[in-house]
């Protein structure tokens, strides 16, 4: 490391060789999270076909392989849809902004991605260790919804704006339900970094994960992600038996694609949010022999994948909400939970040290 | 020019040009997303002041959902341009004086001898375990309390009385009673009657 930049001070005197090294640097280790992420995307739309296939009682796609071998069956399906795709034209509606039209994709995938910057994969592992991750994390996640509703406007069609409406009051009313509960977790570990507040559950057992203290706000926190995502049952924002497919009805070819790869990633980052805030990261469930030995990234990769089985079941099993029913749900159910939430555990941590010493539970304070 | 110049100059002349835009664009939907990328940038300009809790709050509060709700209304909006520019030279010589007043009001606080380069000297670095979130916590619940419960109070009655007066209760609504929903009973619903098991003839 050391010598590579120097090399770049050589190469570009002193005042910018640091910031040059750093920013190369950067970047590299950007495309190491982003590959894969791209790749576990790619899969996790196979994952769903299969899994729901198999829910329904059919058999999903298990045509495509790789190099003819029968046993892998379905496993080249990513990768063929991929390059569908790419080849398909993307077709620019008459009318249509053309700017916007093809800038919003762009602003959909760009906060999904972003945000993985400050996520981390084990204790040391974490392309941004910054103080104020939680605040970066719900800033991103917030601006998802732009990509969203530039194009239900840029695409000039009525079903596409009706989409975009929909998602935009949506996402804002579970945006303060997600946030609220978020306060309840940097209450508890009193940090904004992700880091800490893993090393916050730290303890003998999964007891200590603040799943169980915080058990409304894991609820809250979970399905107010899968409304952010515009996952079903909460894909009011495309519909389509009512509004043909909403928001993304005008695009075609890789326009549309770049949308979906912005749904998946956003599902793969509530997964891990889930599961590093409230299923103690990468910790184990019980911290003896076998469990510990385990490292700790197959432990939040075992729990990013449970998350991501239940949006998928989702899926499969309910029905789609009726609009007023999910503003119902975020304005009169999810806000007045976290808000009691929010000063019982606020009085909780007030109280005595001798009361709390006296809690038969005393794990957490 | 070292890196951070680098970094400040790009970022302030997109800032400038894009606030310019806000002004001049008449399509009142490019002019909000250009509002969009002003406080995009000036988020970028507070973070190079490590300014971090601020430059994430701007990006979360007024990019992520005062401008959302903003665009909402704007996209919504049947605007006639035509109309909006009728009063344009009534009202310039208003307009031109208040540019005026605020130009003025500027340059008197920067030129001072309160706020100029030399009074007001650069932060110091700080290290790298310094948390601004905490430290402005700390002051906005124990010197600030009074000031930051009032700022509160009064956006809690801002917000009631806008309910207040858009609220109004209308008798030929068809929308479902969810918690009549919610409390129906069997009894209501289902009736189970005893009768003879009929049989073929």
């Amino acid at each position: 490391m050391d010598s590579f930049q120097s090399l770049f001070e050589q190469l570009f005197g002193s005042e910018w060789g640091e910031p040059l090294f750093l920013f190369t640097k950067s970047l590299l280790l950007i495309l190491a999270i982003l590959i894969p992420l791209l790749l576990a995307v790619a899969y996790l739309t196979f994952a769903e076909r299969k899994i729901i296939a198999y829910m329904q009682v059919r058999v999903g796609p298990n045509r495509v392989t790789f190099f003819s071998i029968p046993w892998l069956g379905g496993w080249g399906q990513p990768i063929a849809d991929a390059v569908k795709a790419i080849m398909k034209e993307i077709i620019i509606p008459t009318g249509a902004n053309k700017f916007l039209f093809l800038l919003a994709p762009v602003l959909a995938i760009t906060p999904a991605l972003a945000a993985w910057a400050v996520v981390p994969f084990s204790a040391e592992l974490v392309l941004a260790d910054i103080n104020a991750a939680l605040l970066y994390i719900l800033a991103m996640t917030s601006l998802g919804v732009y990509g969203v509703i530039i194009a239900g406007w840029a695409s000039n069609s009525k079903y596409a704006f009706l989409g975009a409406m929909r998602s935009a009051a949506q996402v804002i009313s579970y945006e303060l339900a997600m946030g609220f509960a978020l306060v309840c977790v940097l209450m508890m570990s009193s940090s904004l970094n992700l880091g800490d507040i893993v090393a916050g559950q730290q303890g003998e057992s999964f007891l200590n994960w603040y799943m169980i203290p915080l058990f409304p706000m894991f609820l809250v926190y979970f399905i107010s992600g899968v409304a952010e995502t515009n996952r079903l049952p909460f894909d009011v924002a495309e519909g389509e038996s009512e509004i043909v497919a909403g928001f993304h009805v005008d695009y075609s070819g890789m326009a549309f694609t770049i949308f979906f790869l912005a749904e998946y990633a956003n599902m793969i980052l509530v997964a891990t949010l889930t599961s590093i805030m409230f299923l103690g990261g990468w910790l184990p469930p019980v911290d003896i022999a076998p469990f510990n030995l385990i490292p700790g990234m197959a432990w939040l990769l075992l729990k990013v994948a449970v998350m991501l089985f239940f949006f998928l079941w989702f899926r499969a099993t309910f029905p789609r909400y009726r609009y007023d029913q999910i503003m119902r749900l975020g304005w009169k159910v999810f806000i007045p939970i976290t808000l009691i939430w929010i000063v019982l555990l606020g009085t909780v941590m007030q109280l005595p040290e001798a009361t709390l010493q006296s809690f038969p539970l005393n794990l957490w304070f | 020019m070292d890196f951070q110049d680098f970094v400040f100059y790009s970022l302030a002349s997109v800032a400038i040009i894009a606030a310019l835009g806000v002004i001049t664009l008449r399509n009142p939907v490019h002019s909000a997303l250009f509002l969009v990328l002003v406080f995009v940038t000036s988020s970028g300009l507070w973070l190079l002041l490590e300014a971090e809790f601020l430059a994430i709050a701007l990006v979360l509060v007024y990019v992520g959902a005062v401008m959302v709700l903003f665009l909402f209304v704007v996209m919504m909006l049947d605007i006639n341009l035509d109309r909006l520019r009728e009063g344009f030279w009534k009202w310039f010589p208003f307009g031109a004086i208040l540019a005026l007043i605020m130009t003025v009001e500027m340059g008197m606080v920067f030129m001072s001898k309160q706020f100029g380069s030399e009074v007001v000297k650069t932060p110091d670095a700080k290290l790298i375990d310094y948390s601004n979130t905490k430290e402005l916590g700390l002051l906005i619940y124990t010197e600030y309390v009074y000031a930051f419960e009032l700022a509160a109070v009064i956006l809690l009655v801002a917000m009631i009385a806008a309910i207040a007066i858009t609220l109004r209760y209308r008798t030929d609504k068809k929308s479902p009673d969810v918690s009549r929903q919610v409390a129906v009973s069997r009894d209501e619903r289902l009736k189970i009657i005893s009768m003879p098991a009929e049989r073929k003839e």
